[in-house]
């Protein structure tokens, strides 16, 4: 389970999150909806501690995440996050960006994190590229290797910043999809997302955020038919 | 008036001690590059980390290897050390009854200097190779739950040396050239050193000087040249 209570985060003076109460549940779907700037994906880099907070706390399965005492690493291990830009390591293949993390953070063995990293790889569509480097692919592959590689250390919780914003349209349904399977699986995710249909067709709860706070949140139907704020029908107007 | 008569084959009854020489002037240049790269990194890392004892050790290092003549830094591991080490030598002997003798010879004083100069450079290059790297790349490491070493060693250094490689083959040519400052510390054993003793002996100035700079020109050529052929090879991403 992921607590968040009454988070707040400011990047100078700019307070990008404004007292954010928020649980998702083992198995929950969540996508977070909202303009640029909202503060959605600050709140995804404050789950998995890479940003600082300035006061309310993050818990992951009861652990608080900026408290002084967490070991930072150890928590990652089982917080998958993919960015917006995907970020392969350009200088190691496919299978070795997947194995790397496996081996050197969890100690597994090199047969143990190949065959894992062959699974997931094989489970995101990419069992033919195994000893590609990451620049013979195309953005919608390098961001599915992404996701393998995250899924590779068997995280509990997954986070999605906007992964399928830099992509080329023809690609987008490609990575959705392998969202798609992921939550039928059920996996606990977090969507950062600017894909509507995609929104309402996984998600247990959307969120809609708004100038850092969290204006709205309810089961897709009612969220997408009967929005309550005058921010999100101006919202969703404009993206229709 | 001019009347120096030139005596090649004289001259080149010396060219087998100078290629003999030659190989020591390329033994202290790929030690000092080793060596240079491995403190290059370390200094790197010292920065990085950002820890208050650690980064200023960087900071000096690359502020007098980049600011002061490579003589100097030569002569210091030669003469200054050798001083230190005097001074050690006469204080602790009537007390503790032993002697630490700093002094260094000619040949790990050469490499010294130049490995401290070396170091100083290649930091720099790694500097510039990193600013090449997107910062999210670390940011990726960190997310798989790598610490900040990890991240350092796994994810950038192999990107970093990379982008430095060629640049780095400059410090090397560098490097081999840097070897003829021995002359000032006494090493002998090496082409300038060895060329500079012969002219001592057989007064060919001008041949031996320019026998000995083909030399130098042939093995800095074959550097760059092989360095280019180990790139391509090497990097195939």
């Amino acid at each position: 389970m992921i607590e968040i209570e009454k988070v707040r985060k400011s990047f100078g003076p700019l307070e990008v999150l404004k007292g954010i109460d928020l649980t998702v549940a083992k198995g929950e779907v969540l996508t977070v909806i909202g303009g640029s700037g909202s503060g959605k994906s600050t709140l995804l880099t404050c789950i998995n501690g890479l940003e600082p907070i300035d006061s309310g706390r993050i818990l992951v399965d009861g652990v608080e995440v900026h408290a002084k005492s967490t070991n930072l690493n150890k928590l990652r291990e089982k917080i998958g996050i993919v960015f917006q830009q995907w970020n392969a390591f350009p200088h190691l293949t496919v299978l070795e960006n997947v194995m790397l993390a496996p081996r050197k953070v969890l100690g597994r063995a090199k047969d143990e994190a190949e065959a894992e990293a062959v699974k997931q790889l094989k489970h995101v569509g990419l069992g033919e590229k195994l000893s590609v480097y990451p620049a013979r692919l195309s953005g919608g592959q390098q961001q599915r290797m992404a996701i393998a590689r995250a899924l590779a250390m068997g995280p509990s919780y997954m986070l999605f910043d906007e992964v399928t914003s830099a992509l080329d349209p023809m690609l987008v349904g490609e990575v959705l999809d392998t969202l798609r399977m992921l939550a039928s699986e059920g996996m606990t995710m977090i969507c950062v997302t600017h894909e509507m249909k995609f929104a309402r067709e996984v998600s247990d709860r959307v969120a809609f955020f708004h100038q850092g706070i969290m204006a709205e949140i309810a089961a897709p139907e009612e969220l997408f038919g009967a929005p309550k704020t005058a921010e999100l029908q101006k919202f969703l107007a404009a993206t229709h | 008036m001019f009347n120096y008569s030139f005596r090649w084959n004289q001259a080149f009854q010396s060219l087998p001690d100078m290629l003999q020489g030659a190989l020591v002037t390329l033994e202290v240049a790929v030690l000092s590059m080793i060596l240079g790269i491995f403190f290059a990194i370390l200094l790197t890392a010292f920065r990085l980390s950002g820890n208050r004892l650690l980064s200023p050790i960087t900071t000096v290092w690359v502020e007098i290897a980049r600011n002061t003549p490579a003589l100097f830094q030569i002569y210091m591991a030669f003469f200054g050390l050798a001083g230190l080490g005097i001074l050690i030598t006469g204080w602790t002997q009537p007390n503790l009854g032993f002697a630490v003798d700093l002094r260094l010879s000619p040949y790990i004083a050469l490499l010294a200097g130049i490995t401290f100069n070396n170091a100083g450079y290649l930091h720099e290059n790694f500097r510039g190779a990193l600013k090449a790297i997107p910062d999210t790349q670390t940011r990726s490491a960190r997310s798989l739950g790598m610490s900040a070493p990890q991240a350092f060693g796994y994810v950038l250094l192999p990107q970093m040396l990379r982008i430095a490689f060629l640049p780095m083959t400059n410090q090397f040519v560098w490097a081999i050239l840097m070897t003829s400052l021995g002359a000032v510390i006494s090493m002998n054993s090496d082409l300038f050193g060895v060329t500079d003793n012969l002219v001592k002996i057989n007064f060919r100035t001008f041949e031996m000087f320019a026998i000995a700079a083909v030399i130098f020109y042939v093995m800095t050529k074959a550097v760059t040249l092989s360095a280019r052929l180990i790139a391509a090879r090497l990097f195939r991403y």
